[in-house]
């Protein structure tokens, strides 16, 4: 058995049949695609996964595809426009905020909402804001300090 | 022909650049493993044991096999004629099992494959391997290496009774004296505990066959792609030219991928039974069972001393969990260990007896530091022993003992050679910037009003930049290829395989230099056998020592070359090849490189004994290991009531030698550091008694998250290598061996007027909580 969805997918309008078991992360990677979310876990502790669900991050290897009928998402290869990287994404670059990279999409939505959230924070907010992304390569430091850089920025 | 003057600009070796390998990470466009897709690509999933030892009695596929959309079950027997999962290490009395990609008639501990399924999608896949039966009679295990030791432990292997899987002395100088005219003599068992090393990507590899031309290529998630290519060809009996090993972006390793894992050759041999693309990607349950731990020491520590602090030897049993197998370099791990006992202290006797613990369980090896943070640890920490028991300042029987700078380079009683060093300086460095003597008076006085307040001292000195060939069962020389294109850009090809270091970057800056041109005319190639020469891969902190020499040779020579062309061109004996240009010294005319190159390929005439080309390949065979060395420091403060440890402030200073990159140093610290902490803080592997492995996911095992690690304060000393022409050490690792002594330095510190003399790690609240309430008795 499948189920129609239709959702927005960065600005996109997408329409797919798809089991009801499948995790949004999946539908994500395999059916639209979408390469730059990455599985970490399978149990939303280190949000690679992370991707923003109508404006708030959700950690996508734990939601199924069919949950996100009629939703508009996020993901980390719809924060640049027009050829221009989103502030967030020069900070990260600038200040050295990624090693492998393979957590960096869903830090770069997570800090997204996190500045939407609170445009100026503190070291401990933004520390307490990334607790639900494990980076295992940069101990976090130009992490904190690429947000810093973004909320200066306006990102 | 111009006569323009050479372009000049400010070098970029030695600038905070930001990386070329960002944009593609930033934006969700790189390639990792799982993002490889193929037509007709099939998925695989592994039934694994779920006892740690077992007889297999029989093994039902049907109901999996008939299940829709499976296209094939593989069990022991269909690979029992592929080599097994190799052991590149030899000792003399190493016993070394028969690790065969699935487990033939017993499963040796929890997560030991079993069988494999191969579906059209990882779905069906995953649930197939839940309908095949396999009837196990369970059989007794042994968990804990040092009861597996003990007379009438549970063999892990019947045909070793007694679990050991090896033996190492290494002796320097004469312990036995030492110990005779010791005024003092400390002990301690000091154990470091397993640890996952849990890179966030999982392990993961996509194999490709391709019947018409028999050929293989396999995807993998690796730190060393031609040394895999070497060992699958060995495993599948597959010859070597016929197999292309690639490793597109990996999402980091801390040597967990420096292996052969049974699924890389597991895949290759599915695709072609079944001559279609296959797929395997670890979950994270999979990332915990079966993915090599690293650590796993439990050892003893004598300390002989004279009363005024001077370190005469030092004795140590070390215990090595082996695990229930070898992995590819499982047995070499301890004797690096035992290489760095003596730490930058000059004393010259040293005892190590090794054995090698075989265990039902997952197997142990390269784990960021591989060996040294374990004997790091051991004697920082047996150091700050020795000054408790004096009454001495830890910091001034560390300025005691240090090798002085005179004596290098410095031939320590383990058989190394130390290159360069000057501990006290950096040592003295961290005092003042830590506002020592007034942390010491902060101390005084907190302690008055009843607050823990430690502080930890590790000065570390670490042997990197693998190495000398001899040295190494992979070979320990690099390669670099620089090719000029016919239009003047440059591509570099290298045999490390860096997976977030940023080598990418460095080479740029490194090429960038030495030819005049434009970083973003540089493109650094890795990791792919079929386009890149033979390489050692990207481990033991030697992307830039010795594939960065490697690269500055490739360099000179094509320069030379170069010249030689500019010399024709410029109808000129004296030329200078520079900024982007040749020019004739006598008439200052000159000839861009980009004219050179075309030059060069359109070859209408060429230069005496010159080939047509800008192309150079160039090896470097490091005559030695490099020895980075530094001092960290810690101030941290207990909660009397809950155990927490605060740590108030974290002081890194590292010598690394020259520097590419001060802005990638202070990355390769941060993590390193973060590592470290969390082997001293939070992390461990936890088996029951049972064999059941208790910590199998992010949400039981500790891995260090933002609020967990503090803000790092770096500096550095620069003390060359002499070693190669670039000066350089390496970095990589030297964090996370410096952090962990320093941490349960400075938290014994606070509870020294407990009495607390050592406290095993990781340093939980409910561990530090108990000593405070029982007044410093465990």
């Amino acid at each position: 058995m499948k189920i129609s969805i239709s959702l927005t997918i960065n600005g996109k309008q997408h329409t797919d049949q798809v089991e009801p078991r499948l995790l949004l992360i999946h539908y994500l990677r395999e059916v639209v695609g979408l390469k730059g979310p990455h599985i970490g876990c399978e149990t939303s502790i280190c949000g690679a996964c992370t991707v923003a669900l109508n404006g708030k991050t959700v950690k996508s290897c734990s939601l199924f595809a069919v949950q996100a009928d009629g939703q508009d998402i996020l993901t980390v290869e719809g924060l640049a426009t027009n050829g221009q990287l989103h502030p967030i994404q020069e900070a990260f670059w600038n200040e050295h905020g990624l090693q492998c990279g393979f957590c960096t999409p869903g830090m770069l939505m997570t800090t997204k909402e996190l500045l939407e959230r609170n445009p100026q924070p503190t070291d401990d907010e933004i520390r307490h804001g990334l607790e639900g992304n494990l980076c295992r390569c940069t101990g976090y430091q130009h992490i904190v300090n690429a947000v810093k850089s973004a909320s200066k920025a306006g990102g | 022909m111009e006569t323009t003057a050479t372009k000049t600009r400010a070098p970029l070796v030695g600038k905070r650049i930001r990386r070329l390998e960002d944009p593609r990470l930033i934006t969700g466009t790189a390639t990792y493993v799982e993002d490889i897709e193929m037509p007709n690509m099939h998925y695989a999933a592994i039934l694994r044991s779920p006892y740690p030892a077992a007889k297999i009695n029989r093994i039902d596929t049907h109901a999996s096999e008939q299940h829709p959309g499976v296209v094939a079950v593989f069990t022991g027997k269909d690979i029992s004629h592929l080599g097994p999962v190799p052991c590149g290490v030899s000792l003399p009395d190493l016993r070394i099992p028969n690790h065969s990609l699935l487990a033939q008639d017993r499963v040796y501990y929890v997560g030991h494959p079993v069988a494999v399924v191969v579906a059209t999608n990882q779905y069906i896949a995953r649930d197939a391997v839940d309908l095949i039966h396999v009837d196990y009679d369970p059989l007794p295990s042994i968990s804990d290496p040092e009861k597996a030791l003990e007379d009438g432990a549970s063999p892990v292997h019947p045909e070793w009774p007694n679990n050991i899987a090896f033996t190492h002395h290494q002796e320097g100088g004469d312990i036995e004296k030492a110990f005779q005219e010791a005024e003092v003599i400390v002990k301690e068992r000091i154990v470091s505990q397993r640890l996952v090393p849990s890179a966030l990507e999982p392990r993961g590899t996509v194999s490709t066959w391709n019947s018409g031309n028999q050929s293989m290529t396999v995807y993998s998630s690796t730190q060393i792609p031609h040394i895999l290519r070497t060992l699958l060809s060995q495993v599948l009996k597959l010859p070597e030219h016929k197999l292309r090993v690639v490793a597109p972006e990996v999402g980091g390793g801390f040597g967990s991928k420096c292996e052969l894992y049974p699924e890389e050759a597991l895949t290759a041999f599915i695709s072609m039974k079944i001559s279609k693309p296959v797929k395997w990607i670890a979950t994270r349950r999979e990332g915990f069972l079966a993915t090599i731990h690293g650590r796993g020491h439990v050892d003893y520590y004598e300390l002989a001393a004279k009363k005024d602090g001077t370190m005469l030897g030092l004795r140590v049993k070390l215990i090595q969990d082996v695990g229930a197998f070898h992995m590819l370099l499982t047995p070499a791990m301890p004797t690096l260990s035992v290489l760095m006992l003596p730490g930058l202290y000059r004393f010259k006797n040293v005892k190590a007896d090794v054995v090698g613990v075989f265990t039902n369980r997952m197997a142990t090896d390269l784990y960021r530091g591989a060996g040294r943070p374990e004997a790091t640890h051991g004697i920082e920490r047996m150091v700050d022993i020795l000054a408790a028991e004096l009454k001495m300042d830890p910091v001034e029987i560390r300025f005691k003992n240090f090798v002085p700078p005179s004596d290098f380079p410095y031939d320590t009683p383990t058989g190394l050679s130390y290159d360069s060093g000057n501990y006290a300086a950096i040592l003295e460095k961290a005092l003042d910037m830590a506002g020592y003597a007034q942390l010491r008076e902060e101390q005084r006085k907190g302690r008055e009003n009843g607050r823990l307040i430690g502080i930890g001292l590790s000065t570390y000195g670490e042997i990197c930049a693998f190495g000398p060939s001899p040295a190494l069962p992979t070979g320990g020389w690099e390669s670099a290829t620089v090719k000029i294109e016919p239009s003047g850009q440059v591509t570099v090809m290298s045999g490390i395989s860096p997976h977030g270091q940023g080598s990418e970057t460095t080479f740029a800056q490194i090429t960038a230099d030495e030819l005049g041109v434009d970083i973003e005319d540089i493109v650094v190639a890795h990791g792919d056998t079929a386009t890149v020469q033979h390489g050692v891969g990207t481990f033991g902190s030697r992307n830039t020592a010795v594939g960065g020499t490697a690269l500055f040779l490739a360099l000179r020579e094509l320069k030379e070359k170069i010249e030689r062309y500019g010399s024709m061109l410029l109808e000129s004996e004296n030329v200078t090849y520079g900024g982007g240009v040749c020019t004739c010294n006598k008439t200052g005319t000159c000839v861009s490189l980009t004219e050179i190159a075309a030059a060069s390929y359109k070859a209408s005439k060429l230069p005496p004994n010159t080939q047509p080309g800008l192309v150079s390949t160039n090896y470097w065979e490091p005559p030695n290991f490099a020895f980075p060395f530094g001092a960290h420091l810690i101030v941290s403060e207990i909660d009397r009531d809950t155990g927490e440890i605060q740590i108030k402030r974290y002081l890194a200073l590292d010598d690394c030698g020259k520097v590419i990159n001060p802005l990638l140093v202070e990355g390769q610290v941060h993590g390193g550091v973060a590592q470290g902490l969390g082997q001293a803080l939070y992390e461990q592997v936890v088996y029951d008694d049972t064999g059941q492995l208790i910590t199998g996911e992010f949400m039981d095992y500790a891995l260090p998250k933002a609020t967990m690690v503090p803000t790092i304060e770096t500096e550095r000393t620069e003390t060359p290598s002499p070693v190669n022409p670039l000066g350089v050490k390496g970095i990589g690792e030297a964090g996370t061996i410096a952090a962990s002594p320093a941490m349960v330095n400075s938290v014994v510190d606070a509870l020294s007027p407990f009495g607390v003399r050592h406290i095993d790690m990781p340093l939980t609240p409910e561990k530090v909580w108990k000593l405070v309430q029982k007044g410093g008795k465990a």
